[in-house]
């Protein structure tokens, strides 16, 4: 762990108990399983993978919202250094401050009995974070302004935005408290192309100005090859590569992040019927196949694949892969 | 090639509490057997009450403009869709020539019947297939949708498949009756990029095989380069940009179309940052005037599209925009 860390997770589980029928085994579904992770204080960090293959139970685990089953979720900004699996009371309450989540549904997250002054102000009043009104009124005109919301917004009830203004309005609430972590999870999927670009760059800009570090959940790739300077690809609760955004899309290495970029549409209707088909569909979790996870659907597995789990293996600059293969494919699909 | 539907000078406004809003407004295209037709645009734009028309399938509050005109061309004759009335004579097009795969992902099962009973019944309505022979059809087209082990989904509910499953058991049903024209409202959208690949194949397959038509909605321009021979763009319920897909997409002309493209991340141009199309969708109360894009339109005419609305100019036999820029240009070359 390098000291320019803010978190980093060793082995990190996540187990949901199912309520299933009164005979049989207790099952439990493997939502995260094993993750190990770095993220650098300050960057954009990219987390994809298909519906299910856990995620948001990733970054709810981050942000000490999801139970922390096995492993180790450490965080560290430089002013107070936290392990989340174990942390007491008090510092969980600081925890809270310091780290938060922008929610994927503009339209399901804001009340709409509050008006807009009220839901960005309400993150200070529950954490006792100001002293008196005056200063609450202060950071959230502070903070609106940052999000390209005037006066006359605050004033009103969120029914009166569209799409786009609300997400503005949750980002707002968010970053009031001043976090130094931000979860967003899904954050531009509800939103129409034409204004998803303008909150996309409030982001950006935001985290460059606050200097804050964000884990930005999507199932977009192409947002996230334009907005993450690092990226993480989950299938079935496991970590399967994680790079910097360039190479990993310039140079994927295991089979499943080859598949996804591969199956993207492109624009160019000259290019149709290029996408490397995968078969099939993303395992039970609560049923995960032996071996490597995604061999029910790899066109490259052997039988070692089969019966014996991949490590997450460190194989140059900061990109890892989990794939027992990923050498020789790397080689045999570079010749062909 | 053989025309298969005309919708002219569709208009459909909604009764609602605050008053009569404008949906679709004066929207005319056509459609030719076996052609694909991409159709896109933001949210609210109108794509699936524009859709929903075609079969007369709107809620009840909908009011039809008196000049709206959509003919569609069987073999036994056209059929003015707007003059039908009865639900016997709607059900030439409902479930029987055209078929629509709905947004709603759980709105074209019923939770509490077995995909294979709707399927049976679907087709006891709209064929004079027998009970048993409904069965084997439901059950072949389950399979030749890519559904493994089809006979025992056939006995499933929907809520019992995955996503995939679904839009697939979907498409089946939809398909089961053989219709000429197949509305695909968002039938990817929900879905995963490798699941949504897959479906896109089917389709493909599909049209290939038994060449009928399709409206394919979407939001993303990526699925329409991919499965569209043709493209309508719409904007607040009207029509701007329209026609064959690879000019739309390489030579767009209607600003809002332009911006749309624009607005895309680019995965050949990591670098080029991302530029929104300004502003935000009024709402369909504050319907704009003149041309409904002015508001967010970075190179209108001062005084003209604010007032006027552009009628289409053709760029090219197929190719035509509503803007009043593209008109000057035009008139001036
Ligand atoms: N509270 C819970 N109890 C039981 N199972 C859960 C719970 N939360 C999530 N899961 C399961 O854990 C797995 C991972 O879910 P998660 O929501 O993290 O996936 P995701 O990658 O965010 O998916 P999506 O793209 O659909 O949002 C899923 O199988 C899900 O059903
Ligand atoms: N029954 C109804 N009563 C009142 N307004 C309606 C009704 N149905 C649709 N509308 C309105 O008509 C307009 C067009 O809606 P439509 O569902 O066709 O949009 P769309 O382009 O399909 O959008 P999306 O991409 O979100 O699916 C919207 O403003 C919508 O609110
Ligand atoms: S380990 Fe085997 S099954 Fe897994 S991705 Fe690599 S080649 Fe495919
Ligand atoms: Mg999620
Ligand atoms: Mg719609």
């Amino acid at each position: 762990m390098s000291d320019r860390t803010l978190i980093t997770t060793r082995n990190l589980s996540v187990h949901y108990p199912l309520r299933g029928g009164l005979i049989g085994p207790r099952q439990v579904v493997r939502a995260v399983e094993g993750v190990s992770i770095e993220i650098a204080r300050g960057s954009f960090f990219g987390l994809v993978g298909e519906s299910g293959s856990g995620k948001t139970t990733l970054g709810r685990a981050l942000l000490r919202a999801a139970p922390i089953t096995h492993g180790e979720v450490i965080y560290d900004d430089g002013e107070v250094e936290y392990d989340l699996a174990a942390i007491d009371k008090a510092a969980l309450k600081d925890y809270r401050r310091r780290a938060q989540l922008i929610f994927q549904d503009p339209y399901a997250a804001l009340s709409p009995r509050m008006t807009v002054r009220d839901i960005i102000a309400e993150p200070l009043e529950v954490m006792g974070l100001t002293k008196s009104r005056a200063e609450t009124d202060e950071r959230v005109r502070e903070i609106a302004a940052r999000c390209r919301l005037n006066l006359e917004h605050l004033r009103r009830f969120p029914h009166a935005f569209s799409g786009g203004q609300r997400q503005r309005i949750s980002i707002a609430r968010a970053l009031v408290s001043r976090p130094r972590f931000v979860v967003a999870d899904e954050a531009v999927a509800a939103l129409d192309v034409s204004i998803q670009a303008d909150v996309l760059n409030l982001l950006k800009d935001i985290q460059r100005d606050m200097g804050l570090t964000f884990l930005f959940i999507s199932h977009d790739l192409s947002v996230v090859a334009h907005v993450c300077d690092h990226v993480a690809v989950m299938y079935l609760g496991r970590l399967v590569e994680t790079a910097p955004t360039r190479q990993l899309f310039a140079r994927p290495r295991h089979p499943y992040t080859r598949a996804l970029l591969s199956a993207i549409p492109s624009l160019d209707p000259d290019e149709r019927g290029r996408a490397q088909k995968l078969e099939g569909e993303i395992p039970s979790p609560t049923n995960p196949p032996p071996g490597c996870k995604f061999q029910t659907r790899c066109p490259y597995a052997i039988d070692r694949c089969r019966k014996e789990e991949p490590e997450l293996e460190h194989i140059g600059a900061e990109h890892n892969v989990s794939c027992h293969r990923w050498r020789e494919l790397s080689e045999e699909l570079a010749m062909a | 090639m053989t025309r298969l539907l005309d919708v002219e000078n569709l208009t459909l406004q909604f009764d609602t509490d605050e008053g009569r809003i404008t949906a679709v407004d004066d929207v005319s295209f056509s459609i030719d057997q076996g052609q694909v037709m991409g159709l896109v645009g933001e949210s609210g734009s109108g794509k699936s009450v524009t859709a929903k028309s075609l079969m007369k399938l709107n809620a009840r509050n909908a009011v039809y403009g008196p000049q709206t005109k959509i003919t569609l061309h069987l073999d036994d004759g056209p059929v003015d869709v707007m003059a039908l009335r009865s639900a016997r004579e709607m059900q030439v097009v409902r479930g029987g020539a055209i078929s629509m795969i709905f947004q709603e992902p759980m709105a074209s099962f019923a939770p509490a019947i077995t995909i294979g009973n709707q399927m049976v019944e679907q087709l006891l309505i709209h064929t004079d297939m027998s009970k048993k022979q409904a069965r084997e059809l439901s059950i072949e087209m389950l399979a030749r949708v890519g559904i493994s082990d089809a006979a025992k989904r056939f006995n499933q509910y929907a809520f019992e498949l995955s996503g995939g499953m679904r839009q697939r058991a979907m498409i089946a049903m939809a398909l089961s009756t053989r219709p000429r024209l197949l509305i695909a409202d968002e039938p990817t959208t929900a879905l995963d990029v490798t699941i949504q690949a897959q479906v896109i194949d089917l389709m493909k397959d599909l049209v290939a095989e038994f060449g009928m038509a399709i409206i394919f909605i979407t939001h993303d321009l990526g699925v329409i380069a991919q499965t569209a021979d043709t493209v309508a763009v719409m904007y607040l319920g009207r029509l701007v940009e329209q026609g064959p897909v690879r000019e739309v997409i390489r030579t767009p002309s209607h600003p809002y179309t332009r911006g749309l493209i624009a607005a895309l991340p680019d995965l050949e141009h990591l670098d080029k940052p991302l530029t929104p199309v300004p502003g935000d969708i009024p709402s369909p109360l504050e319907r704009p005037t003149g041309c409904v894009f002015h508001t967010r339109c970075s190179v209108a005419i001062d005084g003209l599209c604010q007032r006027e609305v552009p009628q289409f100019t053709q760029l090219d036999d197929h190719h035509r925009v509503a803007c009043h820029l593209a008109a000057r240009e035009r008139g001036a070359a």
